[in-house]
């Protein structure tokens, strides 16, 4: 019998809410003009993250904690069948029900089934990224099942008509208190008619709205924050009690977890305890964390079903430098800190996921390929400052890179092979940077730079490919030599060091003492004697 | 097994045939306090300071007075079947004490509508977290099902001595995950409208932590 080389794994995308709907730069074009979202997230993005430095800076020990965080996760993803089926074994032991989905419409069928076999027509929810990128409450609102978002946040956007989350930690950013109230007094039945838009007040009437809901609703569906395969534990953390309110009241108990959000230990469990909390609000600790462990007579609901979920997450698993994006947490601190994201909010991504981890985890999640979801690789700067927040150390930077490859990769397969404007530049470029020589001949033609640039010193249309470039911003006039060039002149013959050569710092410093201020006076005596370019003002 | 449950564990092993073997998790986080008693106790009062409990120090003498203050004259508060009886004031013509049995399918549990009614509940806690202000509820017979210190407005609880520790891990190791467990850091809050913190939105909105000598 002889073995077949298969190749690359079959890999299986998601479905749901994990694609961008158009070409990232043209939704963020259009979005960068809503100067409330702009104010809103500039300071709402500043203020958690000067409360996460604080936070996670008073801790001595934050980075050994960031270290043992994503060593677990490493743990957890290569041998993630086996936590899985471990996870399995002990929430059932304890009367629980597992169920297996292979994409986000077979998870919204399951929990549509379950719902259905209560016999309820409304049920309560807690925040949760699983079902939102499922689409859940449009499924069940087609099967006629009401969906009532418990977290205040979410509570907005949902009463808001046809809004959208723009964060993922603060939902409802976008909106200003008065909007707010707004919305309750239109929306929220029995409201006082002059409600105020103190955000105390606010709280209240949902307080009053929901209180009720919480009392009589037979079912709820949650998400979870982390699954614990050693004991079958499951726990959510959140802040107002609405999550404590739908794990403890309903008689049944629905959740969804992404298979990634296994740990195996207890002891895993305190290090992302102490984690995300100072990651995602920037506090010590989230008011409230609870955990179950399958069913307690005479406490709790009775009824425990858990849904796991893989979307395309077996998809990104497949991916050796990309499969990293799993670990992620959902703390948001890379979105805080993003200066994309604080621009172009969080609905110019599309997907249920924004921000640096949502522009490398969408594209994985549902393919890069589909939809316009390519763009979003492209969404950053590059800049580092996500994975510097990272309280799991995903590398952002270098995933987005790689799928950037993978990108192209996919095009040209698509294109068959022939070689684009792009291969032409990046030849040329290897070429050129490989040998000092080519550089020196090339930096020569430094001064045909003069036949594009502009009166006011700057190139601002370039064509072809490198025009996109200039699309957006300008390139300052390019110097009449190059540095390279300008040294060879410059520097005399005797000081050429021989190859191996040690030089001695100390006596270099002071042969060249006070050169530098020298010359930026002799610069500025050249340029006053030049006459001063026109800028605009003077025309 | 499912088809859905095979198929996704066959996914998964087919996406890790690289094989990766990662080294097993560095900790070297703190896991035992080098402080000492007095300056833990001091951080967590506060921490919880810091997120609006009310914090009181008192003795098995005082303790009673105390939580009589706090429900007020007028109060009909629960508690759990294993509270020390010491704690607790006597009952007058308007402060009444009910007790839950703690199985919400057995008699003598409160209805919601009854526990929604009442104006306080009263607990203890099984370990506090000093580094960051939490309590742990683990559903001892002094604590009670969750219920009851969830849906009352008002939760009076009491923290030993003893039971004050710095670290997060410190907090594991005396918790019991077969039971439920609720960590409480301060009351119900949240920061959903323009970032302004607000205590009190569903669960208890205000807590009385009364640290017991």
């Amino acid at each position: 019998m002889s073995v077949t080389q298969l190749g690359m794994p079959q890999v299986r995308h998601g479905v749901g809410n994990i694609f961008e709907t158009e070409p990232f730069p043209k939704y963020a074009e259009r979005e960068l003009k809503n100067e409330q979202l702009r104010a809103n997230l500039g300071f709402a993005t500043h203020k958690i993250r000067d409360k996460r430095a604080a936070v996670t800076g008073e801790l001595p020990d934050w980075q050994d904690l960031r270290t043992a965080g994503s060593m677990i996760k490493q743990k957890v993803m290569a041998n993630l069948d086996t936590y899985l089926e471990e996870f399995e074994r002990n929430f059932t032991a304890r009367g629980g029900h597992v169920h297996w989905a292979r994409d986000a419409h077979e998870a919204n069928e399951i929990a549509l089934k379950l719902i259905q076999a209560e016999g309820v027509d409304e049920i309560i929810k807690i925040k949760s990224m699983a079902t939102a990128e499922s689409g859940l409450n449009e499924y069940l609102e087609e099967n006629g099942i009401n969906a009532i978002e418990t977290d205040l946040a979410e509570e907005i956007v949902q009463l808001g008509d046809n809004d959208r989350p723009s964060h993922i930690l603060v939902p409802a950013i976008h909106r200003n208190r008065t909007e707010i109230r707004d919305i309750f007094r239109k929306k929220i039945e029995g409201v006082d008619p002059n409600l105020s838009d103190d955000p105390a007040e606010l709280a209240e009437a949902s307080r009053f709205r929901l209180r009720e809901k919480f009392l009589s609703t037979k079912v709820a569906v949650s998400g979870v924050n982390f699954g614990i395969a050693e004991t079958g534990t499951m726990t959510i953390v959140e802040s107002e009690g609405n999550g404590r309110m739908c794990l403890t009241l309903p008689e049944t108990l629905i959740t969804f977890m992404g298979i990634e959000k296994i740990l195996p230990t207890v002891e895993d469990y305190e290090v992302f305890l102490q984690l995300l909390p100072r990651s995602s609000t920037g506090e010590r600790m989230n008011p409230y964390t609870s955990t179950w462990t399958g069913v307690t007579p005479g406490d709790g609901p009775q009824n425990l079903h858990v849904i796991l979920m893989d979307n395309g997450r077996t998809a990104a698993l497949a991916d050796e430098v990309g499969r990293q994006a799993l670990h992620c947490i959902r703390c948001s601190a890379c979105m805080n800190v993003c200066p994309v994201y604080e621009r172009a909010g969080g609905h110019a991504y599309g997907s249920t996921y924004p921000g640096p981890i949502g522009a490398i985890l969408s594209p994985q999640l549902g393919g890069i390929e589909n939809e316009f979801n390519s763009t979003l690789p492209y969404a950053s700067s590059l800049c580092g400052a996500c994975y510097d927040a990272c309280p799991v150390k995903i590398n952002i930077p270098e995933v987005l890179v790689h799928l950037r490859g993978k990108d192209i990769d996919a095009k040209k397969a698509k294109k068959k092979q022939i070689p684009t404007q792009m291969d032409g530049l990046m030849f040329g470029a290897k070429k050129l940077f490989s040998s000092g020589k080519l550089m020196a001949l090339a930096e020569k033609g430094l001064p045909m730079s003069k036949l594009v640039t502009g009166k006011d010193h700057k190139i601002s249309k370039l064509p072809g490919l490198v025009g996109g470039w200039t699309d957006y911003r300008d390139i300052p006039e390019p110097p009449a030599q190059s540095f390279r060039n300008w040294y060879k002149k410059e520097r005399p013959s005797e000081t050429k060091r021989v190859a191996g050569e040690r030089v001695d710092i100390d006596a270099l410093i002071a042969q060249n003492k006070n050169k530098v201020a020298e010359a930026h006076a002799a610069a500025e005596v050249a340029a006053t004697d030049k006459p001063a370019p026109k800028t605009e003002e003077t025309k | 097994m499912s088809d859905a449950k095979a198929e996704i564990l066959g996914r998964i092993r087919s996406s890790l045939s690289d094989h990766p073997q990662p080294a097993e998790p560095i900790r070297n986080y703190r896991k035992v306090s080098d402080k000492s008693q007095a300056e833990v106790l001091e951080m967590l009062i506060d921490r919880l300071v810091d997120y609006k409990a009310n914090v009181f120090e008192e003795t098995e003498e005082t303790i009673a007075q105390r939580i009589a203050e706090q429900l007020g004259k007028s109060s009909r508060y629960v508690v759990p079947t294993g509270l020390k009886n010491e704690w607790l004031p006597e009952d007058t013509a308007a402060r009444t004490r009910m007790v839950d049995s703690g199985n919400d399918q057995k008699s003598g549990a409160l209805s919601l509508r009854e526990l929604d009614a009442v104006d306080a509940v009263v607990t203890s806690s099984t370990v506090s977290c000093a580094e960051t202000g939490t309590i742990f509820l683990t559903s001892q017979e002094d604590e009670g099902r969750r219920a009851i210190t969830l849906v009352p407005d008002h939760h009076i609880c009491v923290v030993p001595l003893d039971t004050v520790v710095e670290l997060i891990p410190e907090s594991m190791r005396r918790v019991d995950f077969n039971k439920p467990v609720t960590m409480i850091s301060g009351p119900s809050a949240t920061s959903d409208i323009e970032l302004i913190r607000v205590e009190g939105v569903h669960g208890p909105r205000t807590l009385d932590v009364i640290i017991l000598k």
